[in-house]
């Protein structure tokens, strides 16, 4: 389902953030001197040699030419502080150094130490310096890409058992392939849902289609041959034509899976979203409300979570034991708890939804909640 | 059962806060009055992310708790005293109260968790934020605080424990910690209890004057449980239909009717020693100064009533409708004359002179829950009850009415849980159930 695309968005933009904090070692000899601002502090006035410059490595050379003791700022437009330097004697020089990203800032000089200082408007112009690269975490993140992949490429043939049995016109034979065709997706979703096109087209509920969008003509992928498949019983030329374009979809996706934006935290809370997956989708029986097939999603989404979660323990370990011992206990426990709905622990035939009751649906639940809540914590654990 | 105290004392006082009773006796609680709005800034040094500061180089802005109070002194109830804020404090405008399963078996954890929900209701009770905050933190994570409380003045929030009798099967130990006051409730005539509202091994009661104070307590409480615990059932309510300071306006319940006349004064030392106050000699050491909790969903038929006429509705309760003045009597707070009213009149069978002297505190709330499909008001009391012995308080109570009270046709009991509710934190080493679980 569509929810949670833009919170990978986030994920990346914040490995962005990530990349220009850890980039400074690299880049701070790159310029020398050479690119110092000049920043000459007087009684009653601040003037800034340029206001316009790279970002990276930013050095400030100031001279206080005053009568008065000073300091120098730069500050965010909200005037939290980039970097500052304190009792700069009249007469004396300072240099202030800091790493600063691309955007708009403030430079302020303080005659006297006091009030809100004199301000100059300055841009930092450009990309930040490259990352400064974790060995650990760039592994954790080829191995991740590396599992994606791997998930895609093995659903393609899944997937065409399930549309040739669409294309005979065997609906016991499609009924039969339908869920299983969905775990490797299931599994990584996070990742697919990221390009943002491609979710819409092959896993939308009726309910997601937007106000004027016709059902018949506008709804494509899993769910729409769902409803053929249980509720309308029936297979068409519609619903062969659908099965079609469900593969050249998912050919798309997999073309496109090795080019996703993937990072640490866009991993660890990608975890957490498959897990919100299960809370608002699969836990109410919503998501395979004609098949019943929710527990089969439920398990994938869990296996996938947990595949984050494995790579990023090396990290996570490091910096939050406690919470790598609980998501452990909590990953056991919701697997235990699923394991009583499949009669083979190596298969994915799980109990109808329809027939699990209310209190077990409250059971499945607390548990989701139980490993959601600590998984939440995943990311800053790795970044920490 | 909202009249069950009518009579119970004799020596009114005029006391102007019913918080008296509850001594502070930590630093902590001196600081009360504060604004939710006293977290870092922008996160700690370590955890500086977003910001382009390489190599702890960089100086951080911190605001610090250094905001100005924006809270009215004397809203923020102390939340450490030898009894648990939430009984005999002023009752507040609004409630949620939860019940919770425990889902861990192990004692530690359980342990661990009251701990956690302590030093955090300390801190909601002052009007701080929970953890680091609702900002501010890393970008990436959630915030430890859910955030809609920032902001709102402390409120009088109260936050008040309370263990179930399920919670002494076994799982933790505790079975022969069991008080025997804790007993659970007989089936009743006329009740058509739901078990999903129903029992619970914990309970919070989250009393406040702004409904989304109580609102966040119990979601960041049960945010913390997860995995622990689970709620099982929670209810909203507001218009308390008691009062705990008889020189207040008496409110008036979903039928309209002023409610909680006379009840225990939360002022009145003697009473609630004699009535509330569990006391060591009572069986159960660790119970010393505490309570126990009988909460109650009772639905009422709202339609029914509102076609009943004025005549019956003042004969059931046994009351005039403007005054709230006992049959007979002129002034709400004059001392009513049972034989005066109908012999199935609610106030008379309530009576403490009906009922042996049975005595109880009672705080509960008007709920309104929406409809309930059939376009019927789905509304009506959630009555909460603080007694000394539940066996010698709600129990006899209930029983005579449930037997006989003519509201019965107008109300049905839907829900029902007991608590036996532990003394108060002493101070920041202590946390909730420390005794029971030393």
């Amino acid at each position: 389902m569509r929810a949670v695309r833009l919170s990978v968005a986030t994920a990346a933009a914040t490995a962005a953030a990530l990349t220009a904090v850890t980039g400074c070692a690299e880049k701070s000899d790159a310029k020398g001197g050479d690119g110092a601002v000049q920043v000459v502090a007087k009684d009653d006035s601040c003037e800034v040699s340029k206001k316009e410059f790279p970002a990276g490595h930013v050095k400030l050379a100031v001279e206080n030419r005053g009568t008065k003791v000073t300091e120098v700022y730069i500050l965010y437009p909200d005037d939290r502080i980039v970097t500052e330097r304190e009792n700069i004697g009249p007469g004396t020089k300072a240099t202030i150094t800091a790493e600063v990203k691309a955007g708009a800032y403030e430079i302020a000089c303080k005659p006297g130490m006091k009030g809100d200082g004199i301000r100059q408007k300055v841009t930092v112009t450009g990309g930040a310096a490259a990352a400064e690269r974790s060995p650990e975490m760039d592994a954790a993140v080829a191995a991740y890409r590396q599992y994606v992949q791997a998930q895609a490429d093995q659903t393609l043939p899944k997937v065409k058992v399930f549309t040739d049995a669409v294309r005979a016109g065997d609906i016991e034979a499609a009924k039969k392939a339908y869920a299983d065709s969905r775990i490797g997706w299931e599994r990584t979703e996070p990742v697919a849902e990221s390009f943002g096109d491609i979710d819409p087209k092959v896993d939308v509920r009726e309910d997601g289609l937007e106000e004027g969008q016709d059902p018949a003509k506008d709804w494509t992928g899993w769910h729409r041959l769902e409803k053929a498949l249980w509720q309308d019983k029936k297979i068409g030329d519609a619903e062969k034509k659908l099965a079609d374009t469900l593969d050249k979809d998912l050919a798309d996706w997999v073309k496109r899976v090795g080019k996703a934006d993937i990072t640490p935290t866009s991993m660890a809370n990608g975890a957490k979203e498959l897990l919100d997956e299960v809370a608002t989708g699969k836990v109410t029986g919503e998501e395979e409300r004609y098949s019943h097939t929710d527990l089969v999603d439920f398990k994938a989404n869990v296996e996938g979570a947990q595949k984050s979660f494995e790579l990023l323990k090396p990290v996570a370990s490091k910096n939050d034991p406690k919470l790598v011992a609980e998501l452990d206990k909590q990953f056991a426990a919701l697997n235990t708890l699923l394991d009583k709905y499949r009669t083979d622990k190596t298969g994915y035939v799980f109990t109808s939804y329809d027939k699990v009751g209310k209190e077990q649906r409250k059971e499945l639940s607390d548990g989701v909640n139980a490993l959601a809540e600590p998984l939440s914590k995943l990311a800053a654990a790795v970044v920490k | 059962m909202s009249e069950a105290n009518d009579t119970n004392d004799t020596n009114e006082t005029t006391a102007t806060t019913a918080n008296s009773a509850i001594t502070p006796n930590s630093a902590a609680s001196a600081t009360t009055a504060t604004s939710r709005r006293t977290v870092l800034g922008w996160g700690g040094a370590g955890l500086a992310l977003g910001a382009a500061a390489a190599g702890g180089a960089v100086a951080l802005a911190r605001t610090g708790d250094t905001t100005a109070p924006v809270a009215d002194s004397g809203s923020a109830v102390p939340f450490h005293g030898p009894h648990q804020a939430g009984i005999a404090t002023a009752v507040q405008d609004r409630l949620h109260f939860a019940a919770f399963d425990v889902k861990t078996k192990d004692r530690a954890e359980l342990v661990q968790l009251l701990k956690d929900w302590t030093r955090a209701a300390e801190r909601m009770t002052a009007g701080h934020e929970v953890g680091e905050g609702a900002y501010g933190g890393l970008p990436e994570a959630p915030p430890d605080d859910t955030g809609e409380a920032l902001g709102l003045k402390p409120s009088r929030l109260t936050l008040t424990i309370g263990f179930g009798p399920s919670l002494f099967d076994g799982r933790f130990g505790l079975k022969d910690r069991r008080p025997g006051a804790l007993v659970e409730l007989p089936k009743f005539p006329g009740d058509n209890l739901d078990p999903a509202r129903s029992g619970g091994d914990l309970c919070v009661q989250a009393c406040a004057d702004d409904p989304q104070v109580a609102v966040h307590a119990i979601r960041n409480l049960a945010r913390i449980g997860f995995g622990k615990v689970a709620v099982r059932w929670s209810q909203l309510g507001f218009g308390k239909t008691s009062s705990t300071t008889p020189e207040a306006q008496t409110p008036r319940n979903m039928m309209g009717f002023k409610d909680g006349t006379r009840n225990i004064a939360g002022t009145d030392t003697a009473a609630l020693d004699k009535h509330v106050w569990a006391a060591g000699k009572d069986g159960s050491a660790w119970m010393a100064g505490g309570s126990y909790l009988v909460a109650r969903r009772i639905r009422m038929n709202i339609e029914t009533w509102d076609r009943t006429s004025l005549q019956e509705q003042e004969d059931i309760f046994g009351r005039d409708k403007r005054e709230g003045a006992p049959v007979g009597k002129a002034k709400e707070h004059d001392e009513p004359f049972l034989k005066a009213m109908k012999p199935e009149a609610h106030v008379r069978l309530a009576h403490p002179d009906s009922n042996n002297g049975a005595t109880i505190l009672r705080r509960g709330y008007s709920f309104t829950d929406g409809t309930d499909g059939l376009g019927r008001l789905d509304a009506g009391l959630f009555f909460l009850a603080y007694q000394r012995d539940v066996r010698t308080g709600f129990i006899p109570v209930q029983t005579s009415l449930a037997r006989a009270d003519v509201l019965n046709e107008y109300i049905q009991h839907v829900g029902s849980a007991v608590f036996a509710v532990p003394p108060g934190v002493r101070d920041t080493d202590d946390w909730w159930g420390r005794a029971l679980f030393a």
